[in-house]
């Protein structure tokens, strides 16, 4: 496949979707640039999800261009690794097999793609889990699977949905470190869609706002100038991520309050 | 708690069976009629001494077994392929609708013409009963299928045959699997009705040459071996279920450790 390396990773031109005659999101036009780790924020049912899907190529847009480093999108987006909000992990394979599971579909041998699924588990600290099924493992534990799952395809992009919104507040912080951990090590593009702004602010180098929905659309872009490597726990109490946080709330408020008006 | 309803389980047994054999005993009711639970227990134990029953167990087994798997094996084929294609669907509704709406009992003289008094005719009969049970929970299990699970596997890069692998089959299994119970009862039936209907051996045809003699003693006594024979017969579907299905979580406790 050709790329361009200079071309941003990411790019939707006047991106419009609809289900029958309800407009989920209307001309959206939203670049990322390789390497960096975008939060997307907005009242619930704003339509995030649904961007994510164009973006993986789940589902094509009614309207507008869908560039993957610089190439139109067709189908599903190769480049892309999917963390999704729900379960999706395969209930009927144990931890090791779902994380095996890309590799096989990718031809890799089954004992390579074993010890490989072995190394992954034990990355995301799941090391003595391998023969666990997903419903043995707590929710915390599902999400680190599904994460092994995505991140072992290297994939160089990664569409996440809310995929930290059912944990407990102290599982979510230790997820998100480790998150920050992992996407420290090889910079992967990120689009991760919240609709919790502390969240995005955390973790994100830019935050992007969409309006209540039906027909949502980019509202604000913030660049988020805080220094990494960050705990999430303590970028939160600084002076720099409140007036952030300000900054980009006064702008959501409106929004979430119109989400709520209807 | 187990233990309890066990023994009164087997408090409602002893009370059924005594009070049946003493209301004959007594003179209440008709031994002509209701024979009795010691000279059932004596006939059963009886044609096993003798041997009798074995040849009749073995071809009601036979029959059983052969409905089983030939209905399952069409009905999962059936199902799965109507599943995924919309189109083929919709046209064949209708027409497995209403077969499925025949009262099967009609069939069986039809097939004893068509496949004689034999084995065939009885295993054609259950497989019209099995074939619909494993068709229909077949179908239902992949339409519903997560689909987020779904949408998951296609960006881990499965397409076509793997998504069946990987995704459809495991995923209908459990839809599959307990229709499995259902089937050997259905199957059972089958083999029984067409036997009863007109056959050389099997449970059924001992049960029906009873009734013409009214020997009511001998249709108890094929009653009570043909319910142990099912009861034998779930308990194998269910282990081999129990085994095939150990992803499952069982009911109640859902989450884990932490």
């Amino acid at each position: 496949m050709r790329e361009d390396a200079s071309a941003p990773a990411i790019q939707l031109l006047g991106v419009s979707q609809r289900f029958g005659d309800y407009v989920a999101i209307q001309g959206v036009n939203l670049e990322a640039r390789a390497g960096e780790f975008v939060a997307i924020v907005g009242p619930t049912g704003c339509g995030k999800s649904t961007l994510l899907n164009i973006v993986a190529g789940l589902r094509p847009p009614a309207e507008g261009e869908v560039r993957i480093f610089g190439e139109a999108l067709t189908g599903l987006n190769r480049q892309a690794g999917y963390l999704f909000q729900a379960d999706s992990l395969f209930p009927w394979k144990t931890a090791l097999e779902n994380v095996m599971l890309g590799l096989l579909l990718r031809r890799v041998h089954e004992r390579e793609a074993r010890e490989r699924a072995r190394i992954w588990l034990a990355k995301v600290g799941l090391a003595g889990f391998e023969d666990h099924y997903p419903h043995q493992l707590s929710g915390g534990m599902k999400k680190r699977v599904a994460l092994a799952q995505v991140l072992i395809l290297r994939p160089k992009i990664l569409l996440m949905d809310e995929p930290f919104g059912a944990l407990d507040v102290q599982t979510r912080q230790l997820m998100e470190n480790e998150l920050l951990a992992l996407w420290q090590e090889d910079r992967k593009t990120v689009l991760f869609v919240t609709h919790d702004l502390e969240e995005a602010i955390a973790l994100a180098d830019r935050v992007v706002v969409f309006s209540a929905g039906p027909a949502s659309r980019i509202v604000g872009d913030f660049q988020v100038e805080l220094p990494r490597p960050r705990d999430v726990a303590e970028v939160r109490l600084t002076e720099d991520f409140l007036k952030i946080h300000r900054e980009i709330w006064s702008l959501l408020r409106e929004e979430v309050m119109r989400a709520h008006a209807r | 708690m187990r233990a309890r309803v066990r023994l009164l389980q087997v408090l409602l047994l002893l009370f059924l069976v005594l009070g049946w054999e003493f209301s004959v005993r007594l003179g209440w009711v008709d031994a002509f009629f209701f024979s009795k639970p010691s000279d059932i227990a004596a006939r059963i134990a009886e044609w096993f001494q003798t041997g009798e029953i074995y040849g009749h167990l073995w071809i009601t087994l036979w029959e059983t077994l052969l409905a089983f798997v030939i209905g399952t094996v069409f009905g999962v084929v059936m199902g799965l392929w109507l599943a995924l294609a919309p189109t083929a669907s919709a046209v064949l509704d209708p027409f497995i609708k209403a077969m499925n709406s025949i009262p099967r009992v009609i069939l069986a003289p039809i097939f004893t013409l068509w496949f004689g008094l034999g084995v065939a005719s009885k295993v054609a009969l259950g497989v019209t009963l099995v074939f619909f049970v494993a068709f229909f929970n077949t179908y239902q299990g992949i339409k519903e299928v997560n689909p987020v699970v779904l949408a998951n596997a296609r960006m881990l890069g499965a397409s076509g045959r793997e998504l069946l692998k990987h995704v459809y089959l495991p995923s209908a299994a459990s839809w599959i699997f307990s229709s499995l119970r259902t089937s050997i009862g259905f199957a059972v039936i089958g083999a029984v009705v067409g036997e009863y209907l007109g056959a050389a051996k099997g449970l059924g045809y001992l049960i029906s040459q009873a009734e013409g003699v009214f020997d009511t003693t001998g249709v108890f006594a094929g009653m009570v071996v043909l319910a142990v024979f099912v009861v034998l017969l779930d308990w194998a579907v269910s282990r081999v279920e129990a085994r095939l299905l150990v992803w499952r979580p069982e009911p109640g406790r859902e989450g884990g450790t932490v």
